[in-house]
């Protein structure tokens, strides 16, 4: 399966060589032309010449750590890639350097803390990687100041259709978008996988210079916070109701000619969506959105629990619906072309 | 991988709560029975191997090493199927959260612990750490059928396997103490070609965790004239005072102090020494958390030592040690089982 091999390559932000490479290997035989940039975004065109142009994005790059300093005992000191809530770290299984050295990330016993150390978070300066080394001499023989570090967990069927997994977030927009690129439409279709959107939608914008669409289609995973102990209004989305639109973030306001775009192919194929019901954090579409004079874009989000931590969740109904709209939504701009301001 | 690794990571990734180790308690038995004259389970479940001595006027000397580990047990089942539970054994919650754990309910369910969503959190409450009262188990199950498969007092464990790390060192749940477990198959095996006048008992203990029970109720089964508890102790890492713990490879922990009997302490020492198998003293000024703890006041009194893994990250799900210091302490124990007679046992009455 698709998803579950690129969920399960390691590609923190700046490092996404390992799903690169899959993609490519995944879609050579679909694609009219295969290329790189300079800041390691892969193109995959098809369609060459045909109208509108249109661009279709998903980012590689997943949150995770890097080592910046070594302990004399040969422990790893390490800081953020992206953003993590630093109270999911604690004990759980790494991977550190191209060489994929397994590591975990300890935490003092409970027999030898104080009762008020309890209370409080264990911060990123105060968290290691243990590779089991005696000193920092063999430490080095194995990794490096630099070297990315990323949770190491396999993906697994749970519950009702649902993948317990790392990093959908955005290797689930991977391949969605991966799935898309292997249908055939009447349009020139670029699809990009974009890096480094973790720590700034560092590659988006670049991409999107590149290719010059007329409109694009961001797939990403936003979070689902239908849990226990949240408010229905806190949700933000929730998972099994069907892909989630964006209205609005902190990087991008959707235009109302795309939002119907993707609601009416939604009820017009009685595929469930359901809007992203929070104005903040961002995605690729804030720089494509962005780049040039101005590029239409749309986010469509498979909604995902416990986002950027070892183990998100996400239902497969969503997934496959995402494909689904993603693809009718094409199908649409096929048959009536581009949307813009006024019609509707 | 050598036997001894496969044996460990076999018992280590297998469910055995305090209270429900059947479990693991069938992999055991089944890994060290070969080294046994006879295996059997007292009443509270704790499983007996007993390998007779060759003298005419036999000690029995008891180790212990108690094979369950901590857990989770199911608490209630909240509206939308998420599960609400309480830990068996001593867990610091900031360390599960983001687990992926495993219910043994009328069928085994895959889950994960989630808490209260980041971006919902207010800046205050980042800067606190997750409390286990919000925290709560998801099986992406709806309501209807979680509450026909889970029931409360369910077991939960955290689901992970073990990982090779670096040199000899391994990490993974459980280590605490399934690790001494693999110690008493070590010790077994090294007896198969050792001489001993002693009958031997090996005892995988149940209980340890919530109160050291297994021993207990084994010790009094057994009628032991020396116990001997084979744990874990913290290995060295930042934040700890070194005279605090001990290193990991550098040889077992031998534990002197008022939980000990005097005699069985310089024993150790003197057969570490004999032998050449390093080993790194360990001071206890309180009774220790350990089955020795239990063994010494049982029954009218009975002589216990303590040999210990220096282990780090302990009660967490990536409790990381070094086999060499497995095998080293079995070792340890085998041969100072080997040394052990009567005239030895009838020294350690305090004059």
């Amino acid at each position: 399966m698709l998803l579950k091999k690129l969920s399960e390559a390691y590609g923190v932000s700046g490092d996404e060589g390992n799903v690169r490479s899959l993609l490519r290997t995944e879609l050579q035989d679909y694609a009219e032309e295969l290329t790189t940039d300079s800041i390691g975004n892969l193109y995959v065109k098809k369609g060459l010449g045909k109208k509108p142009r249109v661009m279709l994005a998903a980012h590689m790059d997943e949150v995770g750590l890097m080592v910046v300093g070594f302990e004399k005992s040969g422990l790893l000191r390490v800081t953020a890639v992206g953003g993590l809530d630093h109270r999911v770290l604690v004990s759980k299984p790494v991977v550190v350097g191209n060489n994929h050295v397994p590591g975990v990330i300890g935490a003092k016993a409970i027999h030898l803390q104080k009762p008020q150390e309890r209370k409080k978070p264990l911060e990123i300066d105060n968290l290691y990687i243990d590779l089991g080394v005696q000193s920092q001499e063999e430490a080095e023989k194995l990794v490096k100041i630099g070297d990315y570090v990323a949770f190491r967990s396999s993906v697994n069927e749970i519950g009702e259709n649902c993948l317990l997994g790392k990093a959908f977030d955005d290797r689930a927009g991977c391949a969605v978008l991966a799935e898309v690129m292997k249908a055939d439409f009447d349009l020139e279709l670029t699809g990009v996988f974009t890096v480094q959107e973790e720590v700034g939608l560092r590659g988006a914008g670049v991409a999107a210079f590149n290719v010059h669409p007329e409109a694009a289609l961001v797939f990403e995973a936003t979070s689902a916070a239908d849990v226990a102990g949240t408010k229905e209004a806190g949700h933000v989305t929730q998972i099994g109701q069907g892909p989630a639109i964006t209205i609005m973030d902190s990087s991008f306001i959707t235009p109302q000619y795309m939002i119907d775009l993707a609601v009416k192919t939604a009820e017009k194929l009685g595929i469930p969506y359901q809007f992203r019901r929070l104005t903040t954090a961002g995605t690729d579409a804030g720089q494509i959105s962005q780049t040039h004079e101005g590029i239409p874009s749309l986010v469509i989000s498979i909604p995902c629990r416990y986002i950027h931590s070892p183990a998100t969740l996400i239902n497969l109904d969503d997934y496959q619906n995402t494909i689904r709209l993603a693809k009718g939504i094409l199908k649409a701009i096929e048959e009536g072309g581009l949307p813009c301001e006024g019609t509707a | 991988m050598d036997s001894i690794e496969r044996f460990l990571k076999e018992i280590c990734e297998a469910p055995g709560v305090s209270g429900y180790e059947q479990p693991v308690a069938q992999l055991i038995k089944a890994g060290m029975r070969d080294y046994a004259d006879e295996v059997r389970e007292d009443r509270l479940g704790n499983l007996i191997f007993f390998k007779k001595g060759t003298g005419e006027n036999r000690p029995r000397i008891l180790l212990a090493a108690h094979m369950d580990e901590i857990g989770f047990m199911i608490t209630k089942i909240e509206e939308n199927g998420f599960l609400r539970f309480a830990p068996v054994g001593g867990i610091d919650p900031r360390t599960i959260v983001g687990q992926e754990v495993l219910i043994y309910a009328k069928e085994r369910l895959h889950g994960v612990i989630g808490a209260k969503p980041p971006h919902v959190t207010s800046d205050e409450e980042r800067n606190k750490a997750y409390e286990l009262e919000e925290m709560f188990i998801d099986v992406a199950l709806p309501e209807e059928r979680v509450r026909k498969l889970v029931s409360v007092g369910d077991i939960v464990i955290i689901k992970r396997e073990v990982i090779k790390l670096a040199g000899s060192t391994v990490s993974g749940k459980a280590m605490d103490d399934r690790a001494g477990v693999a110690v008493l198959l070590v010790c077994l095996q090294e007896l198969a070609r050792l001489q001993h006048c002693a009958d031997v008992y090996a005892v995988a203990t149940v209980q340890e965790e919530v109160g050291v029970r297994g021993a207990t109720t084994a010790t009094y089964g057994i009628v032991p004239d020396i116990g001997v508890a084979v744990d874990v102790t913290h290995g060295d890492m930042p934040g700890v005072p070194e005279h605090e713990t001990c290193r990991l490879g550098k040889g077992p922990g031998i534990t002197i102090g008022p939980n000990i009997h005097p005699t069985l302490g310089e024993e150790l020492i003197r057969v570490a020494k004999e032998y050449n198998i390093p080993y790194q003293l360990e001071t206890a000024a309180r009774p220790t958390g350990t089955d020795a703890r239990a063994i010494q006041v049982s029954r009218g009194g009975i002589p216990a030592g303590l040999v210990s893994i220096p282990l780090r990250y302990m009660h967490t799900s990536v409790e990381l040690l070094d086999l060499a210091d497995v095998k080293m302490s079995g070792r340890l124990l085998a041969y100072f089982v080997a040394a052990v007679d009567m005239a030895f046992v009838e020294g350690l009455s305090c004059c």
